[in-house]
């Protein structure tokens, strides 16, 4: 898929967004759901090398949603893929649905991996790559993590375990939105330099403006290159593409009412025209 | 493949628990397919360093970093790899409880995590290294297999079933060196099927781990108090014979359960959520370690200290016998 196609695709996944967080009428993680939503559509759309029609594949790309409660922009993109049908993906935060605020494993449905609890994502994607390895398979692994995630030490123990095992068929992506659940992160846990630090720890590094179709693009033709594992620091912002969410943690965590809804609606119409 | 014999047992027993453990493993490594064995940095102390050398491309120590090392078993048994991960009980059942949660018991994913020193057998080491509450938080934990050998030779047992077992289980080491065999023969081992080891009516024992001998050495010595007990290896803790449980309801007077775990949560516990619903039933008398951090001393002192050796274990039975 070529930029303005994933353009198109961002655009429907955000739309897609909106009405599901209106309509199953809870409280939903949209900020870090919107944050992720260009990188996922690149991934999505272009990145990954996976069949939705077979969605069991053996040779498929692994992609793991470490951030689990980043779901609406995820199930929006496995909406856009096709790995979720209409009907499932509007049962969102409804009972018996399969689509709740956390990812739960189903392969037929496109969903690796079960998560909700933050830094688990990185060291299973270890072990999937050395699995990989061990089988002489040539998939690749990609693992996205928040960066309020990157405050778990577990996080810092697969970041070192995976340079040390040279898993080259390993890429993270951190959603760098700078915010976390109460509040900025900065004045949490001041990461500085990110990029920095993962470059420290043997990883390869691209910096990215992670809403920029074409700088994640790049980024993505580049990892797997070396005898290392790759990560893109994305530079993002919390709740993109809605005026009133941007940058504004009261998102984080948050119900939808039909007067929001109906802004939104309306932003994202304008927008696209 | 490792016969139970006589003279087997005894080099065993001196061997331990551990190195047993890393022989059971060698001797799976040929015969079992995609096995993969990790370690958080305790290979040699797990008795693995033979297993390391002749399958260098199965082994992993993925470094100090347990949470990580779960992860990491994991993503392999995702990939279809039959994965043990081995580091000391409080590391895996503590340290990483959250990974084992998410992704053998959440996931059910195939990993079985080998407790290395659980109870106390890690003694002048200390509470740190102790494995006192393992059981409680693994057996907590929806759709994990719990199983606590009796001896060296069902530590052979226990890893030979779980290569064949798929599905996430937590493997409980207890003992150390010169554990005194229960079995000097080859016996049918199951995984979630108690074996009943001896026959009375006064009272059953119900133990696992190191505390099945003991049970057995007790029994012995009540008997010459002409006090008859029954005693049954409930190596798997979780799924718990119930059906063994029963007949021990049905055909013995009071029920004693014995462990190397504190009384809180363990399987005295485990038989105590089952038998609380009966309207009717004899009296259960738990014995394990105290709720408390023990002075750390030598592991054949402590389990005298604490009533878990067979003598003392019948002393404490003939007094609660006396007291109905």
């Amino acid at each position: 898929m070529e930029t303005p196609a994933l353009h198109t695709m961002a655009h429907f996944m955000r739309t897609r967004i909106m009405d599901i967080s209106h309509r199953c009428a809870l409280s939903a993680h949209l900020g870090g759901g919107l944050s992720m939503v260009e990188i996922l559509a690149t991934l999505y759309g272009s990145v990954l090398r996976v069949r939705p029609q077979e969605p069991r594949w053996d040779d498929r790309d692994r992609f793991i949603l470490s951030k689990g409660h980043g779901v609406l922009g995820y199930f929006a993109a496995l909406l856009a893929a096709g790995f979720i049908s209409e009907e499932v993906f509007a049962t969102f935060q409804s009972n018996e649905s399969d689509l709740i605020a956390h990812p739960v494993l189903n392969l037929d449905l496109g969903i690796e991996s079960s998560n909700g609890s933050l830094g688990h994502g990185l060291s299973m994607g270890i072990g999937i790559c050395l699995g990989a390895k061990k089988k002489g398979k040539d998939f690749r692994t990609f693992v996205m993590m928040g960066d309020g995630e990157c405050n778990e030490g577990s996080v810092w123990e697969a970041v070192m375990s995976a340079a040390q095992l040279q898993l080259d068929n390993l890429t993270a992506i951190v959603d760098y939105n700078r915010l976390q659940s109460d509040g900025d992160s900065r004045k949490i846990i001041e990461f500085g330099d990110l990029a920095a630090k993962f470059r420290c720890f043997g990883w390869n590094v691209s910096e990215v403006d992670g809403h920029d179709l074409g700088q994640l693009l790049n980024a993505f033709a580049q990892t797997f290159a070396l005898q290392a594992p790759h990560v893109i620091v994305a530079h993002t912002v919390k709740g993109k593409g809605i005026s009133f969410m941007e940058n504004n943690n009261e998102w984080h965590h948050k119900r939808l009412t039909k007067a929001d809804y109906d802004l939104a609606i309306a932003e994202l119409g304008a927008v696209h025209a | 493949m490792l016969e139970i014999t006589p003279i087997n047992a005894r080099a065993w027993s001196r061997l331990g628990s551990r190195g047993v453990f890393g022989q059971a493993v060698l001797s799976i490594g040929e015969s079992t397919p995609n096995l993969m064995v990790l370690s958080a940095d305790l290979g040699n102390s797990s008795g693995l360093d033979r297993f390391k050398a002749t399958y260098p491309d199965k082994f992993l120590n993925i470094g100090i970093a347990e949470q990580n090392m779960i992860g990491a078993a994991a993503g392999l048994a995702k990939e279809g790899f039959n994965v043990f991960a081995t580091s000391f009980a409080p590391f895996i059942s503590m340290r990483a409880a959250e990974q084992v949660r998410m992704n053998l018991g959440y996931m059910e994913l195939n990993v079985k995590a080998v407790a290395i020193g659980s109870g106390i057998a890690m003694a002048f080491l200390g509470n740190s290294h102790y494995g006192l509450e393992d059981a409680a938080v693994m057996r907590s934990i929806p759709n994990i297999t719990v199983v606590c050998p009796a001896d060296c030779a069902e530590i052979v047992k226990t890893v030979q079933a779980a290569a064949q077992h798929t599905g996430p289980m937590y493997i409980r080491l207890t003992g150390a060196v010169n554990n005194p065999p229960v079995y000097t023969e080859d016996y049918a081992f199951q995984i979630g099927r108690a074996v009943r080891l001896r026959e009375g009516t006064d009272l059953t024992f119900i133990a696992n781990g190191t505390m099945v001998y003991e049970s057995l050495e007790a029994a012995k010595l009540l008997q010459a108090q002409g006090i008859s007990a029954a005693v049954v290896n409930m190596h798997t803790l979780k799924p718990l014979d119930t059906q063994a449980i029963d007949h021990a309801l049905r055909t013995s007077g009071a029920i004693v359960t014995v462990e190397e775990h504190s009384v809180i949560g363990g399987l005295g516990a485990a038989v105590a959520e089952y038998t609380a619903r009966l309207r009717q039933r004899p009296p259960h008398l738990i014995l394990g370690l105290p709720d408390a951090f023990i002075a750390a001393a030598d592991y054949r002192f402590m389990l005298e200290r604490e009533g878990l050796a067979g003598a003392k274990i019948a002393a404490t039975v003939t007094q609660f016998l006396a007291e109905g």
